[in-house]
């Protein structure tokens, strides 16, 4: 067993990813040192989740190299990083539920005599791994039911099987109870008290000061610092985290007294979110902030008809009204601009008019066949409006870069003519330009009269843009500020970044 | 591992039970020794073929073309034994494996190799081996005074002297047990529940998953080609045009209905051999009450759509389990 002697078993120099036109991470720099658990740092898509990918052989990075205790070294897939030592848990452990357990610590690599597996090594090298993490799962049992947690203390052994000297856990609290933290907790130290070098990945403040010895602060795709955790405050890591002041203020019009457009009285959905209650009147920008997991996405959803809650009411224009489809809510009026525009949003494959004019389609066709000339004009008065960059309506929508990819989607939305606006991370992983460009058209649209909900793990946009702004934390709004009174620390503080007590 | 197994091949052995009391009520003579022995002839061509698909199934695939496998080498074999009467059988059987064994590592091939969707790639397949069979044969079928006497003694005599369990019957119980031993004890049969599990997961941990579904093909074609032979030994007549023809409804349908996930990663042997013999009970009874032979494919195409509804009801119970 080597000692923490605190030597550098993995470099990072100059590492960047970039995912077609969208750069993610640009850069990094970064040491592992041996008995030490180093904290990546940042906001949603600030790209520390993409480095620990670029380490752990997910992804492959676009420029700049690794060194492995000095060496350089490509790392194409998972299992080169395995034979490196280097383990990645990911955030949702992958699972073979009809393996037992511990087939899935060992699965690709079981023990064999004869031809046959050798099930009593098996079972008896996983029970011991097992009993050094200090868990208690059967090894015999099938994966099927098991908890997160315990399908990621499944990954953490297969890793540990593989004598990983580097670990990197993505997010590995997010989804476990405080108890369960705790006990991650204790592994965790007693992995750096062995040697290995740990990379954790989180952003609740009172984990990063209970458990790392090292933090480095990621923003936009950049290392914006680093910190012995010994040496610095929460409070300057969260200025680090959240750092940049809008790049231009947004002018707003005084949104107009008057009855609410959308009201939600006593939402639940247990558990991603309880006894919600909210309005938004004509012309206002509700901004609705919280950590990732905390239920923004899960409410945008259920009010777009995608999820059902198990209790509670939604009014519009003082009706109470059913919601049970996506149909339901655009017929109310409502549009979604989802989270993930690769996966949701843009049809990518398809061009630029089919994309805009997609769900439009009743208002632009005449006996059941689409009229292209209306189409077509709607397209180019997007385009022009929207100063949507491209070289013709009918390319595909994948050759434009992400940030007119987004303008597209919006577009989508504003030829059906909404009357109520779910924005989810409108301006993830869109350049700088391009997101004052879609702030602009969002404040304008608002001016318009669109009654707007604003989800956005983009502190500096939620601030600037919003009339007012509700903070969700685990599945409960638990603070409402007026835009004036809104600070970044303050909202951070309110979403559970820092006041959580110690969790043990 | 055992709560599992309960739960998805309990319920089945229960509706054959049901189904064999409701026949025989309805129609005592289905309890008679003949049809009892219809229903054990029935079965070896549809296990056999069953537990190769099995394999293919459970890598996430489907194997549509088993029906022309079949068909392909069973010609080819009795065509071998037409013009070389004096080769003994069990070589024959060797010869039809190893046809079939053949036709499998083609679908492999451009399943794991080129990567074409296994639906399509089987599809095509089972076009060309149908026509295949046509071209080899001249058309012409080969006649039960053609083969030798040894072959129909596989579907009519028995290890033990007596002729109620044919030997037929034991190299499919043989085969069955030989799978189950596979699937539960070889790297290869525990990577073909990784890989329908989680493909790329199953990739990221070192398994070598294009060869394992390469050969998952190649297992349903040696289990095709065996069924050719044990085809020629229970019919006699080896017609190109009927051979195998629309035997993949069959098979797949004793795979899904014995409680092997369409969605990959999950079955068993026993609930393969369950499947089949609701089939092959279904068949009988279908024979035994009277009900029209065009009925037939209609039935089977029920039974199917319901192993499918219960197979996807039992997908959506396990994963909100799993979301606890």
């Amino acid at each position: 067993m080597s000692k923490p002697d605190g030597s550098v078993l993995l470099r990072t120099i100059g590492l960047s990813k970039a995912f077609g036109s969208v750069t993610v991470l640009e850069n990094a720099d970064v040491e592992l040192r041996a008995g030490e658990i180093h904290a990546f740092l940042g906001e949603n898509g600030a790209g520390k989740s993409t480095l620990a990918k670029l380490i752990g052989g997910i992804h492959r990075p676009t420029a700049g190299r690794i060194e492995r205790d000095g060496r350089p070294v490509t790392i194409r897939n998972p299992r080169e990083a395995a034979s490196l030592g280097i383990g990645l848990i990911p955030q949702e452990p992958r699972t073979f539920p009809d393996l037992s357990a511990a087939e899935n610590i060992f699965v690709g690599r079981l023990p064999m005599r004869g031809g046959r597996v050798d099930w009593k090594t098996l079972y008896g090298r996983a029970e011991e791994l097992l009993r050094t993490l200090g868990v208690e799962i059967d090894p015999r049992r099938p994966a099927r039911g098991l908890s997160v947690a315990d399908r990621q203390m499944l990954e953490l052994a297969g890793a540990l099987s593989l004598d990983a000297r580097i670990l990197l856990l993505d997010e590995t609290t997010a989804s476990l109870t405080p108890g369960e933290v705790g006990r991650l907790g204790e592994i965790l130290r007693r992995l750096r008290s062995e040697g290995k070098a740990l990379v954790f990945i989180g952003h609740r403040m009172e984990e990063i000061f209970d458990l790392c010895d090292r933090a480095t602060v990621l923003r936009d795709g950049r290392i914006v610092g680093e910190r012995r955790v010994r040496e610095t405050t929460p409070d300057e890591l969260l200025r680090l985290m959240v750092g940049r002041a809008m790049g231009e203020a947004v002018t707003r019009k005084k949104v107009a007294d008057g009855p609410p457009i959308l009201e939600v009285v006593g939402w639940s959905q247990p558990p991603r979110f309880r006894d919600i209650s909210f309005s938004i009147r004509k012309g206002e920008i509700v901004g609705l902030a919280g950590l990732v997991g905390a239920g923004r996405t899960e409410i945008a959803c259920a009010l777009f008809g995608l999820s059902r809650p198990t209790s509670g009411e939604v009014r519009i224009d003082g009706r109470p009204v059913e919601i049970r489809s996506p149909e339901d809510a655009m017929r109310h009026g409502m549009a979604l601009v989802p989270e993930d525009r690769q996966r949701q949003g843009a049809f990518l494959p398809l061009s630029l008019r089919e994309n805009v004019t997609l769900s439009s389609l009743p208002r632009l066709s005449g006996r059941g066949w689409l009229r292209e000339d209306d189409a077509r004009s709607r397209t180019t008065e997007w385009v022009r409006r929207l100063g949507v960059r491209c070289r013709e309506i009918e390319q595909p929508l994948r050759q434009l870069s992400g940030g007119n990819q987004q303008k597209i989607v919006l577009a989508k939305w504003l030829e059906t003519g909404p009357r109520i606006l779910l924005l989810d991370e409108p301006t993830r992983g869109i350049d700088v330009n391009a997101k004052t460009e879609v702030h602009r058209w969002i404040a304008e649209l608002a001016d318009q009269g669109v009654a707007t909900l604003l989800i956005s793990s983009d502190l500096p946009e939620v601030l600037a843009l919003s009339d007012r702004v509700l903070v969700l934390r685990a599945g409960r709004l638990v603070r409402e500020f007026a835009a004036g009174e809104a600070t970044p620390e303050a909202v951070i503080a309110a979403a559970g970044v820092t006041t959580e007590a110690t969790v043990r | 591992m055992n709560g599992f197994r309960w739960r998805r091949e309990t319920p089945l052995a229960g509706i054959l039970l049901l189904l064999v009391v409701a026949v025989s009520i309805a129609q005592p003579r289905f309890l008679s020794p003949e049809n009892l022995r219809s229903i054990l002839l029935w079965l070896p061509l549809l296990v056999i073929v069953a537990l190769g698909e099995m394999t293919v199934i459970l890598t996430r695939g489907i194997d549509v073309s088993v029906g022309s496998m079949l068909g392909l080498s069973g010609m080819m074999t009795a065509m071998l034994l037409r013009d070389h009467p004096e080769i003994p059988v069990p070589v024959a059987a060797l010869f039809a494996m190893a046809a079939g064994g053949g036709l499998g590592a083609i679908n492999g091939g451009l399943v794991a190799g080129v990567g074409i969707p296994p639906i399509v790639a089987t599809l095509a397949t089972l076009g060309i081996y149908r026509g295949a069979t046509f071209l080899v044969s001249g058309g012409k079928q080969v006649d039960d005074y053609q083969l030798p006497r040894a072959l129909a003694g596989w579907s009519s005599d028995g290890p033990f002297g007596a002729d109620i369990v044919p030997y037929v019957v034991w190299i499919a119980l043989l085969a069955a047990v030989a799978m189950q031993r596979f699937l539960t004890d070889s790297r290869t049969g525990r990577d073909w529940y990784a890989i329908g599990g989680d493909p790329d997961g199953a990739a990221d941990r070192g398994v070598a998953v294009r060869p394992r579904v390469f050969l998952a093909y190649v297992f349903s074609g040696v289990g095709s080609g065996l069924a050719g032979l044990l085809y020629a030994s229970r019919f006699g007549t080896v017609n190109p045009a009927s051979i195998g023809n629309g035997f993949e409804l069959l098979v797949i349908s004793a795979t899904v209905i014995g409680g092997v996930s369409i969605f990959g990663g999950s079955g068993t042997v026993a609930g393969v051999l369950l499947g089949s013999l609701l089939l092959g009970t279904i068949s009988v009874a279908l024979a035994v009450l009277n009900i029209a032979e065009t009925w037939q494919s209609a039935v089977y195409g029920a039974v199917l759509l319901a192993a499918l509804l219960a197979d996807d009801a039992m997908r959506r119970r396990l994963e909100r389990e799993e979301r606890g």
